[in-house]
């Protein structure tokens, strides 16, 4: 309790104040706004849009989709991190510059690019075709778009505790005769886990919500190739603002559960590491 | 708090690792292990950002240019020049009043505010147009009081510019938390005691400290502010020559089988992101260097 303590540096007051006002103007009020109006529609209206076969599919397609793609950066991105940490090579500078390129370069730019690579006539399109592989327009292609946005979320949460790794640890595990696979197992992966999961979880979150980048290469055949922030646009453009918020209260419950989730694992990440602190 | 795009001192600590036995792999490992994270960049990263080049060429240099100096093309540019003079500017003013309150005072409910900082990159960007739609829409909460006194929101400017205050609000503020975090307060109480005012202690003690991680935020905000599709799109309405920005505009283009005219825009906002990355690993090495020199990064 420290609520009457002396502040010698001035500004507090007018600073919280002003924080407090415009996050409540932009973010807090327009959010509660879909509870409200989630609530005009009776609880089996509710239940009847957000379960509807369309809207299920939707969920089945952006969930399932986000978590292989957020497996696959797991992957890769803890692979890119320890590259870029650990060895030497041609162009490694340029490769770290453009590992952030999926959060600066626009989703909808990504996704025309992406369609333009795995259309049967596109660059990698044309060789995957007569393979009997459909990428673009089919759900494989919501995979690769939600693949390319959660990649750097991966690499530059397991890159600095890559970089602060002491090599005490690694020396001491090779002279009591482990081999690298057994001190990569042993010592490095279980510091790097909370660190791992969090950039499993953020790229998960990105690609649960993610919009602009899938619409052009998923294809949008309902039941088959739609997402869930593409059901709120369908709803929106027949005027269903109900129907729209009803799947948006779903959607943000799922979006409120997995930054508790974040900040969990972030703790742990701190916790382990001694980061941050 | 760790974020994904936190400035960071970095140091390239490769050469150590790689010099001792003990914490280096056989060159074969080395060298799968670096081809493949290689292989899987040139695939999802360096082949989508060429194809938009090729494509936005592929018919020629007049052609591309051509649909550059559409008016409709200038109109969505002027829009998203507009979008982010707003934004930006409206983003920096809280970020810098948020991380000033959360980093130089304690105060309870502390973290529950930074999380709700977060917010915004938590939530779909449809979902970030859908609340707006909610509030100022025709059948919104304010919609007849606006349509009564002919105020346009939806579907207009002011719209659009909410949509992207709303997605671009954190970056400022979760770039200067941890910057000013580690700071301390002994610099600006110092200042206080020799009698300097607040703004004097603001623009002469803190500002050069936290003048990188300040561009740092911008420079994002900034970049996603000319880039956000979802939001934009649902409260845009599509009016063309009134209401599209740049990323519409490549849709509308790309919808209506304008190929070469879609990715022509899009390799503008291309160029966009390669300049922001550009000046972002700038700015990274002068903070390296900055601090380098002071000595006062906790890590």
């Amino acid at each position: 309790m420290a609520a009457t303590r002396f502040h010698a540096l001035p500004g507090f007051r007018i600073t919280l104040g002003y924080t407090l006002a415009y996050l409540s103007l932009i973010v807090l009020l327009p959010i509660t706004a879909v509870f409200l109006k989630t609530t005009s529609l009776s609880l089996a209206e509710f239940v009847e849009v957000v379960s509807a076969p369309r809207v299920v599919a939707s969920y089945k397609l952006s969930f399932g989709m986000s978590l292989a793609a957020a497996a696959i950066n797991a992957v890769f991105g803890l692979m890119l991190a320890w590259v870029l940490v650990r060895y030497s090579f041609f162009g490694k500078r340029l490769v770290d510059a453009l590992v952030d390129l999926p959060f600066a370069l626009p989703t909808a730019v990504a996704g025309i690019a992406l369609t333009a690579l795995y259309a049967g006539n596109g660059w990698l399109g044309q060789y995957l075709a007569p393979l009997g592989i459909q990428i673009a327009f089919k759900p494989p292609g919501v995979l690769v778009a939600l693949v390319f946005i959660g990649l750097p979320f991966v690499v530059r949460t397991v890159q600095p505790v890559l970089e602060d790794l002491d090599t005490e640890l690694e020396e001491a595990a090779t002279s009591l005769g482990a081999d690298r696979w057994q001190t990569f197992r042993h010592v490095i992966l279980p510091v790097m886990l909370p660190a791992l999961l969090t950039g499993f979880a953020l790229a998960f979150a990105r690609a649960v919500g993610e919009y602009g980048s899938v619409i052009f290469i998923a294809g949008n055949i309902p039941m088959v190739s739609e997402i869930t922030p593409l059901m709120i646009i369908t709803k929106l453009e027949q005027y269903d603002y109900a129907g729209a918020t009803a799947i948006a209260t779903v959607m943000l419950f799922i979006s409120f559960a997995l930054l508790l989730v974040i900040n969990g694992l972030q703790a742990w990440t701190f916790k382990c590491t001694g980061r941050d602190r | 708090m760790s974020h994904a795009t936190t400035l960071r001192w970095r140091a390239d600590k490769a050469a150590r690792f790689e010099s001792r036995a003990a914490t280096c792999e056989a060159p074969a490992i080395k060298w799968v292990l670096v081809t493949a994270s290689l292989a899987f960049f040139t695939l999802f990263l360096l082949m989508p950002l060429a194809a938009v080049f090729v494509e936005a060429f592929a018919k020629g240099w007049r052609t591309c240019i051509a649909a550059l100096s559409d008016p409709d093309a200038l109109s969505a540019v002027r829009l998203t020049l507009i979008a982010a003079a707003i934004s930006v500017p409206l983003n920096l003013v809280f970020g810098v009043a948020a991380a000033w309150s959360i980093a130089k005072f304690e105060f309870r409910g502390k973290h529950v505010l930074i999380t709700l900082i977060d917010l915004p990159f938590s939530v779909s960007p449809v979902i970030a147009g859908l609340i707006y739609v909610l509030v100022f829409g025709a059948q919104g909460w304010l919609g007849s009081w606006l349509s009564d006194h002919d105020i346009k929101i939806i579907f207009a400017v002011p719209g659009i510019v909410l949509a992207t205050v709303f997605v671009t609000f954190p970056f400022v503020a979760r770039e200067l938390i941890p910057v000013m975090q580690a700071q301390g307060r002994e610099e600006e109480e110092a200042a206080v005691v020799l009698g300097a005012n607040g703004w004097q202690t603001f623009r002469h003690v803190t500002l050069p400290n936290i003048k990188w991680g300040l561009l740092y935020g911008v420079i994002l905000t900034n970049a996603r502010a000319m880039g956000e599709f979802g939001a934009v799109s649902v409260v845009s309405g599509h009016i063309r020559g009134l209401t599209n920005t740049l990323p519409l505009h490549v849709e509308i283009l790309y919808s209506e089988y304008q190929f070469s005219a879609a990715f022509a825009a899009a390799s503008l906002l291309a160029a966009l992101a390669l300049v922001t990355l550009c000046i972002k690993t700038w700015v990274e090495h002068r903070a390296a260097r900055a601090w380098d020199n002071t000595g006062t990064i906790t890590s």
